[in-house]
């Protein structure tokens, strides 16, 4: 009888038919409760006040009932109450970093989306679209506009904008530091929304609240990590819950927000593809499945179409929207669900008899042409380049492919797959709550509860991909763990309360037997515990006959309700268990947003015996740069500190984090893993003046340079075929110790690391790698130490001018083997300046 | 023989489409004739393009996107307001209509932005 009926199942107000429900519940409670005691009356009030909060939008259907109405509007406020509850904490969580370091921007990215921002609040928006950028990518440079997703910075800059026009005079750093909160309250709210489309506000609350202290996603938003992330995350589950919204009510209205909010999840991240491919393989799903329906139809055709215009608006994206294979499967879905559509229509219109006749002609055609068809498609996909598909995509579908292909994609140690000690760390016990979720959302199988299962599935893999996106998997599995634990906590406090009235006062019982019917009817409908929080539709029809054999057939009722109902200890012992699981949820996530994730990674702390130190030397570095040296100066690093630098320094770099050009990198990489003097002229050749290492071997800081070098010499390799792994390892072990190749003692990244290093302690001992470096004593010919910061963390040096006549060869090989011919002692002899 | 019942079969086929069809009422029916002119302008568009080359690719596309997008307008719109659907019983034609101009109108703005 569950089956989703397309007849009956269609409901615009699908909260009517429950809030009528409960509000029959809730009206035989009433009348129950002038028989009890008072005390009991009271808490049965407020167990039933929570409830009616639970359902927020119930409509006072009966009009006949005061009480009810009151109680709903009383819910609707507590639910906003909690809401509002629920966006503060979302907020408070995340502002640790404020409290613990200061306001500032974290890592890398967000320092170059912090300079875009400040480009755009003081330029304006035609000079931002036409930006190109110098500073960037010597002697390239980089057209920001056409190569950056502008959501985040919009974003940021109409708040500012909007703040101003206030006369509240707030920064735009400011502004860029608590953009990520504020969205991530939003991202909560809808949660709330989305979840109470698939199974009822209850759910829609507990997932909310889930997901505002969710570690995979504080590790993203905190105040400062002002990335794509920190609004896409938000765009992404408005937009999904827009989809459900639509496919639930069947509104062109929605649909057309629907697509304004994919439009601004394209503007906001390159994440949108999850859900171009998502919502597709959910109709698809649906097809599949039988479920095909009009809404089904009005929710997706219209986002294709529109949403893929908007998307075309994006200059990012631009053709890519149509051209690339990422969204070709929404294509293909879009012709399937046309002609399924049109196969239901005639099958309406038609007799069963004719409609048969009309299959056997459509499929021998039909096929015909869907041969035709693929056969077009896959030649226009085979002809264009990479087969359509970006070298990210292809990562995803072959977790090998970066690894073998693309080392640039596989350096970066977000893009690495996921170890399982990290899956507890960032979802903590919403792991074990998931599969409960996808329980509970097959009984029923609804629409959207499809949805959401294809959701997490989809999620899981792709957070198995690449450990960033464990981000994505994040909302799915508090969505999920919502709808688990509160159908949870629906059955046990149900079956407490069908108990506590036959233990309190057996003359009440017949009361107690009306009160609870209206919920055991539905029940016993369903062989499941978990009716009234689904979206199951009932029709208005069969609700009313629902009601009227209430009162008849107690002793019958009884009986089923007895064995629907769990044990009044079993029910007591779960809930005090769900609630420790919950409250450890709770420890930990405010442990992983205090300790793990606040660190802004320009400031460093370490606590100590005598108590806390704080490493300021990046800062320290790019101030020095921005004070002692000319504008013009261009500033060679590893990509990791291009961002940082033009940011913070306001110097030319080389290469930055934006990684486009693989040759470019790959020629720092080369530099950086050549002898001195081959290194020094390619940075000549790139009019470099400053050559910048981070070296954390004093303070035992790991994600230094030499622990990054392997890389550069992969990356370098890979375009400079001279350049050799296996040059730089002993017996395939990496070693900066007396048992290292003559290679690495000798080459750029080692000397510039390690030069004077040896006057720090007199052994030279490197707190990261834990052992003494193999070379000492030596002195650099073609470089001289400018600055070194502090702690050593940060070492610049400056090219020494060319000489003026060039003595010796000429010949300038890049031949490794020259370089190991000249050896370091006679190097140090002749300084060649 | 197979092929001659399969003939008859198709017409008797289309005769009863045809019957069928005839009872939808007016309005569904010039909505329908809405569609196919949509879709038949389309058509032409990506003839011509095949004809003349799809140099400015964002004119080509708006143009066969707007087409498309507005017959899709007009299934939603039929959708909800065919009487026979039980689904959107609820639902009046004029907030169907309304949402339908609220879509179109939003399509259109881009499809202007995007021409170029």
């Amino acid at each position: 009888m569950r089956k989703a009926d397309p007849i009956l199942s269609f409901d615009p107000e699908a909260n009517t038919t429950q809030s009528s429900l409960f509000s029959l519940g809730s009206r035989n409670d009433f009348h129950f409760h002038r028989y009890k005691p008072l005390c009991e009356t009271a808490t049965r009030k407020r167990t039933h006040s929570l409830r009616s909060s639970i359902w927020p939008s119930m409509a006072a259907s009966d009009a006949h009932n005061g009480a009810s109405s009151i109680r709903n509007a009383f819910g609707n406020v507590l639910a906003f109450f909690i809401l509002l509850l629920i966006g503060i904490l979302a907020f408070s969580i995340r502002l640790f970093s404020v409290i613990k370091y200061e306001s500032v921007i974290h890592e890398f990215d967000p320092y170059f989306n912090y300079r875009v921002t400040q480009f755009l609040t003081k330029n304006g928006i035609y000079d931002f679209w036409n930006w190109f950028d110098d500073r960037t990518w010597y002697p390239l440079g980089r057209v920001i506009g056409g190569t950056v997703y502008p959501g985040l910075t919009l974003t940021a800059g109409t708040l500012w904008w909007i703040l101003n026009s206030l006369n509240i005079p707030l920064s735009v750093e400011t502004v860029c530091v608590f953009t990520a909160p504020i969205f991530s309250a939003f991202a909560s709210w809808a949660t709330y929304l989305l979840t109470k489309e698939v199974k009822g506000a209850g759910a829609g609350l507990t997932a909310a609240v889930l997901l505002a202290m969710v570690p995979s996603y504080i590790s993203r938003s905190v105040a400062g990590s002002y990335d794509n992330e920190a609004v896409a995350i938000f765009a992404l589950i408005f937009t999904f819950y827009l989809y459900i919204k639509t496919l639930n009510t069947g509104s062109l209205f929605y649909a057309t927000l629907n697509s304004i909010a994919y439009f601004y999840m394209v503007c906001s991240w390159g994440g949108y593809t999850f859900i171009i491919n998502l919502i597709p393989m959910h109709v698809l799903l649906c097809i599949i499945t039988g479920r095909y329906s009009s809404r089904l139809y009005i929710a997706y055709a219209p986002l294709v179409i529109l949403g893929t215009l908007l998307a075309s608006l994006v200059p990012v994206v631009g053709f890519n929207a149509v051209m690339t294979s990422e969204h070709f499967a929404s294509f293909l879905v879009f012709v399937v669900i046309h002609v399924v559509a049109l196969v239901y229509y005639i099958k309406g219109i038609l007799s069963p008899k004719m409609f048969k006749v009309a299959v056997t002609l459509v499929v021998s055609v039909g096929l015909a042409v869907c041969c035709a068809m693929v056969a077009v498609l896959v030649a226009l996909v085979a002809s264009s380049p990479t087969k359509g598909w970006s070298g990210r995509s292809l990562s995803l579908l072959d977790p090998t492919y970066a690894s073998k292909y693309i080392p640039i994609i596989a350096s970066v140690s977000e893009h690495q797959p996921p170890t399982w000690p990290s899956y507890f760390m960032d979802i903590n016990v919403l792991a074990f709550l998931v599969p409960a979720g996808i329980i509970a959302c097959f009984s029923p199988l609804s629409d959207a509860s499809s949805f959401v299962v294809l959701y997490i599935v989809t999620s899981v893999y792709f957070s198995g991909v690449m450990v960033r996106l464990m981000l994505v998997l994040a909302p799915a599995a508090c969505i999920l763990s919502g709808i688990a634990l509160s159908q949870a906590f629906d059955v046990f406090t149900r079956s407490i309360k069908l108990q506590l009235p036959s233990l309190s006062a057996s003359s009440h019982i017949d009361a107690a037997e009306a009160s609870s019917e209206s919920v055991v009817s539905s029940d016993s409908s369903k062989t499941d515990k978990s009716e009234d929080t689904s979206k199951e539709r009932v029709s208005k029809k069969s609700k009313k006959k629902e009601k009227e054999p209430v009162e008849k057939p107690l002793s019958k009722s009884q009986i089923k309700r007895r064995l629907l109902v769990l044990p009044l200890e079993t029910s007591i012992i779960a809930i005090i268990l769900l609630v420790l699981l919950a409250a450890f949820y709770v420890v930990h996530s405010v442990w992983a947003a205090a300790e793990a994730y606040s660190a802004p990674s320009i400031v460093l702390t370490s606590h100590s015996h005598d108590g806390l130190h704080v490493f300021d030397d990046f800062r320290e570095a790019y101030a020095w740069l921005s004070h002692n040296t000319e504008i013009d100066d261009k500033v060679a690093s590893w990509w990791d500190y291009g961002y940082q630098t033009t940011a913070m320094a306001n110097r030319t770099v080389i290469v930055d984090n934006n990684t486009w050009n693989n040759t470019h990198i790959a020629t720092v990489g080369t530099a950086m893993s050549s002898p001195e003097k081959a290194a020094w002229e390619i940075f000549h050749s790139l009019d470099v003046k400053y050559v910048l290492v981070v070296f954390g071997g004093l303070v035992g800081y790991p994600s230094d340079d030499i622990n990054k070098f392997l890389w550069m010499v992969r990356i370098g390799g890979g375009v400079f075929p001279h350049i050799k792994e296996p040059d730089y390892l002993r017996d395939g072990q990496y070693r900066i110790d007396s048992m290292a190749t003559p290679t690495m003692l000798n080459c750029l990244m080692y000397k510039l690391s390690y030069y004077r290093f040896v006057e720090t302690d007199g052994k030279a001992f490197d707190r990261v790698r834990r052992t003494e470096i193999g070379k000492k004593y030596f002195k650099l010919t073609h470089f001289e130490e400018v600055f070194t910061t502090h702690h050593w963390m940060v070492r610049i040096y400056k090219l020494k001018p060319p000489k003026n006549r060039i003595r010796g060869k000429v010949k300038k090989s890049k031949s490794k083997a020259s370089s190991k011919t000249t050896s370091k002692r006679k190097g140090l002899k002749r300084n060649p300046f | 023989m197979a092929r001659s019942s399969s003939s008859k079969d198709a017409q008797d086929l289309f005769r009863a489409l045809w019957s069928a069809y005839a009872a939808t009422p007016t309005n569904l029916k010039i909505i329908d004739l809405y569609v196919i002119y949509a879709l038949f302008t389309a058509l032409i568009q990506v003839v011509y393009m095949a004809l003349v080359g799809s140099f400015p690719f964002n004119s080509f596309l708006s143009g066969v996107l707007s087409c498309v997008g507005t017959a899709v307008l007009a299934v939603c719109l039929r959708i909800q307001v065919n009487k026979e659907n039980k689904e959107f019983k609820d639902l009046a034609p004029e907030r169907a209509f309304a949402d339908f101009v609220l879509c179109n109108l939003v399509l259109h703005l881009v499809i202007m932005n995007f021409l170029g």
